[in-house]
């Protein structure tokens, strides 16, 4: 059933990156509950077009949940209260009418606010830059069916390669670290037999670049795993570790 | 404009070899003393950049998003053909070829089709190559499916996220390149012009997103794979950002805009349900394998679907079409529940809507099965919905999807503008009036990674040019043009949003310029627009400043070029005499209903070219040949 909500909602803005934010206060009227809540935000947006008011700057694109462009803190929880959901998936009908809903960016050293909900996520870029690829040119590869996957192995990698690089797990992480993004790569690539001769130089310079760049260390509280739209488990940072120490005691 | 394709001499299968062959090349040592830039990184742009680089060109790329890995390739969900032929069921260059040439209407080129069916087998090596984790048998080998009505299993997947796995495979070598430094990056970044010197493409001006400034770069050659512009109708399958205003500025300096009314409809979608609707969610197609379509018999009948009785419903696509049933191709799906919700039988809140219901395949394969075939859809179609598939019928409704007009190429894929070449989604060249299933993936990726490293080194090498820098006039010229419409347009202050424009002319396009067209809506719809586009630039009102982060801003120069362009699908749609494929023109069926293509007098590409702010563009033909298949007419009775 379609219900109509008033909201009160508490939103970050944050002029630029050296400005000093706050948090403002907008009243979200005859809100249904079949909207999504950037289309909430959309809404409140359209209204302060109209009586002159910058509308609140968020990262959005897809809006069906894959490419990891949307996500704020929505309650203390990034892309909020739904398990495995990002925040363009998450649905107005899981909020009660009269609710205050307090909005703000992903919060970390790494990543800087360009604008009120608008974060500079490119860390995880380079992260990405400094091994998570396997280095092959175009052309020359061989046919596809001469390199066999067990199946096993290729949903492990699917499950870890199913990481959509919002960056929730930073945000959820009290240390801010990097390490369920980056685990999910080398995870991928290490389980593949295309990624093993390169298994060890890539973990050791993700996980170097990845420290270089401001990112905390785990110590184990699982907010990541928790937060995860895609649920990307922390078993790949236990793989990830492995493979760095692998690679450290060899070297 | 005399359009010459460049389609190499001799037999279907040589072609490309041979001109692969005849194509000047660039001395190793020779490649890294030119500059290329890449606009998009998608699947075309992405695959473009990284190979080009490996190669040893200096690359320049841009993407509108924080990142080159959210481009809109990451949306799609089914899969990627090749004829590799794994499941030795038949398959082929040719019947690849043949498929794709058919499932277009017959208004694709042979020789870029071929081509790319022959280049189909080497993507899915270099993926592979790439640690792309496609679906694999117990055996380890790759698994397939048939996919889109086509009667061989050619499709290669990775569950339902296979753009997003080969989109990051793309941007894995992308990224591999930014880091050897052959590749910079520049994200955040739209382009809001070419910059055209001595008549060549010789660089680009974008805004810098973030700071608001704009920003001239300059180049050998330009490269554009912006992707398609569905979004024109407001309301599609495309991301937020998806737009169209690289390929109409292209349009604006000289680049002929092809067949602009050739537009996909997908009719698995989950329908409108408010006007704060921002987007469209598209359900995968395979769900027609086991679900019934169908409407109660009574218009406006509102009782709930359980109340229903069996004798009291239309399961129309299956009365209609006892061969193809509920599997006949896209746009015959999408405009026969336009017509049962035109009569006052559509379902739902809002009447537009049809049931896709599961009952029968439940009852006969029992729950699980079904889970295990559909389960992450079904999760999807709650999450969005709240209802349980499982229950109770599915909803669904034709959404704009894919746009199959784009940009004019030669077989070279460059543009009327010398040394402007067309990647991907954002050129014409490969699904003529209708594009199949799973091959929008494989058309991006062969263009970026199997077609511009060849024939883009014929072009650097063919003519020596002379360097330009962004000290040239041309670019200071193009930079004050968009530096005015920047201003202009915050200097309006009306009253009226930038969404609210776009939800209009949504509506127009969709009303007249959609699923079904006829002449007097397409007039109609072209008085519309211009008064639209009148009003816009009068009332509009985009609050901020011009030196910062400004998304109203952004958008509000996309939506003034989809007032422009929109003007340009209704003009094509109306001098096509003729249905075929997406486009069809009630004036032109058969006593069936179907499409009634006109081979005498349409047998040919439609390239418009640009003569002036609202002036009639002019219209220049590429004849369509076909020596190596007949022309018929589709029938799915």
């Amino acid at each position: 059933m379609t219900k109509t909500l008033n909201l009160t909602l508490k939103v970050w803005r944050q002029k630029g990156q050296n400005s000093k934010g706050s948090f403002e206060t907008y009243n979200a009227k005859g809100i249904s509950s079949d909207m999504s809540f950037l289309e909430m935000i959309d809404v409140i947006n359209e209204q302060l077009t109209i009586d002159g008011i910058e509308p609140i700057a968020f990262d959005h694109d897809c809006r069906e949940g894959i490419c990891g462009m949307c996500g704020t803190v929505v309650n203390g929880r990034p892309h909020g209260p739904e398990k495995g959901t990002t925040l363009c998936q998450l649905h107005m009908r899981h909020f009660s009418d009269g609710d205050t809903i307090v909005v703000e960016p992903w919060r970390s050293r790494a990543f800087k606010v360009i604008k009120d909900l608008v974060v500079d996520r490119s860390a995880l870029d380079k992260i990405i830059q400094a091994g998570g690829y396997i280095s092959v040119n175009t052309g020359g590869a061989p046919d596809a069916n001469a390199i066999l996957v067990s199946q096993e192995t290729a949903e492990k990698a699917m499950d870890a390669a199913a990481c959509i690089g919002c960056g929730a797990c930073v945000a959820a992480c009290p240390n801010a670290s990097a390490m369920l993004f980056t685990s999910a790569k080398i995870s991928q690539l290490a389980l593949l037999p295309q990624g093993k001769p390169e298994a060890a130089k890539r973990a050791m310079e993700m996980v170097r670049t990845m420290d270089g760049l401001g990112f905390g260390n785990c110590t184990n509280e699982r907010e990541c795993e928790a937060e995860c739209p895609k649920e990307i488990s922390i078993v790949n940072i236990a793989r990830m570790n492995r493979e760095f120490f692998k690679a450290a005691f060899l070297s | 404009m005399r359009l010459d394709a460049k389609i190499p001499a001799g037999p279907l299968a040589e072609k490309w070899d041979r001109h692969r062959f005849e194509l000047k090349l660039v001395n190793p040592a020779n490649k890294r003393k030119f500059e290329i830039i890449v606009v998009g990184t998608g699947l075309a742009g992405g695959s473009a950049s990284a190979s080009l680089a490996e190669l040893g060109y200096n690359v320049k790329t841009f993407c509108i998003q924080d990142s080159p890995r959210r481009a809109h390739s990451i949306a799609a969900q089914g899969g990627i053909n090749a004829s590799k032929n794994y499941q030795n069921d038949g398959d082929s260059d040719w019947r690849l070829f043949y498929d794709t040439v058919k499932g277009g209407d017959f208004r694709a080129r042979e020789a870029n089709v071929y081509r790319l069916a022959q280049l189909s087998g080497n993507i899915i090596d270099q993926c592979v190559a790439q640690g792309v984790p496609f679906a694999r048998e117990y055996g380890g080998q790759l698994a397939n499916r048939s996919f889109g009505g086509a009667q061989v299993s050619r499709t290669f997947y990775a569950r339902g996220q296979t753009g997003q796995q080969l989109l990051l495979g793309a941007y894995s070598a992308l990224s591999r390149q930014v880091a050897a430094g052959k590749v910079t990056m520049y994200p955040r970044r739209e382009m809001l012009d070419v910059v055209v010197a001595d008549g060549q493409a010789r660089g680009i001006i974008v805004r810098n997103l973030v700071t608001g400034e704009i920003e001239k770069y300059a180049a050998d050659a330009v490269i554009l794979a912006s992707g398609g512009y569905a979004n024109v109708f407001f309301l599609s399958t495309n991301a937020m950002a998806s737009n169209v205003t690289a390929a109409y500025r292209a349009y604006k300096k000289g680049a002929c805009f092809a067949n602009p009314c050739f537009t996909q409809i997908h009719p698995t979608c989950i329908p409108v349900h408010g006007t704060y609707q921002s987007k469209l969610t598209l359900m995968s197609e395979s769900l027609r394998n086991d679900g019934r379509v169908w409407v109660p018999k009574k218009p406006g009948d509102k009782r709930s679907p359980s109340q229903i009785p069996e004798s009291e419903r239309d399961y129309y696509l299956e009365n209609k079409y006892p061969s193809f049933g509920n599997l006949v191709p896209r746009d015959v799906a999408s405009r026969n529940a336009k017509e049962q919700c035109d009569i006052g039988k559509g379902v739902g809140e809002t009447g537009l809507a049809v049931y896709l219901d599961f009952a029968d395949a439940i009852k006969r394969d029992g729950k699980e099965v079904i889970a295990k075939k559909y389960g992450n859809l079904f999760q999807m179609y709650e999450k969005i919905t709240a209802d349980n598939p499982y229950e109770t019928p599915m909803m669904i409704y034709p959404a704009v999807h894919y746009t199959m007009g784009g940009l004019w190429v030669d077989y070279n894929l460059m543009s009327t503008i010398d040394g402007l070449f067309v990647l991907g989604e954002a050129n014409f060249s490969d699904h003529g009036a209708n594009r199949l299933g799973a091959s929008a993936l494989m058309q991006g990726l062969a263009d970026g990674y199997f077609i511009i490293p060849y024939t883009i080194g014929g072009y650097l090498a063919g003519n020596a040019k002379k360097k330009v820098t962004t000290e040239h006039p041309a670019f200071n010229e193009s930079l004050a043009q968009i530096d005015s419409q920047v201003k202009r347009l915050l200097s309006i202050k009306g009253k009226r949003t930038v969404d609210d424009f776009h939800r209009q002319l949504g509506n127009i396009m969709w009303e007249y310029c959609g699923m079904s067209r006829n002449d007097a809506g397409l007039e109609k719809a072209r008085e519309l627009i211009r008064s639209l586009r009148g009003e816009f630039w009068e009332n509009v009102i985009v609050p901020g400043s011009g030196s910062d982060f400004n998304q109203s801003l952004e958008r509000a120069g996309r939506v003034a070029d989809f007032l422009e362009f929109g003007e340009l699908m209704v003009i094509d749609a109306l001098s096509r005499r003729e249905s075929c494929g997406g486009h069809f023109n009630e004036g032109y069926q058969t006593e069936d209903n179907e499409a009634m293509r006109d081979d005498e007098n349409f047998c040919h590409v439609s390239a418009w070219e640009y003569t002036g702010y609202e002036k009639e563009p002019l219209l220049n033909r590429e004849p369509l040949v076909f020596e190596n298949v007949k022309l018929t007419q589709r029938s799915y009775k």
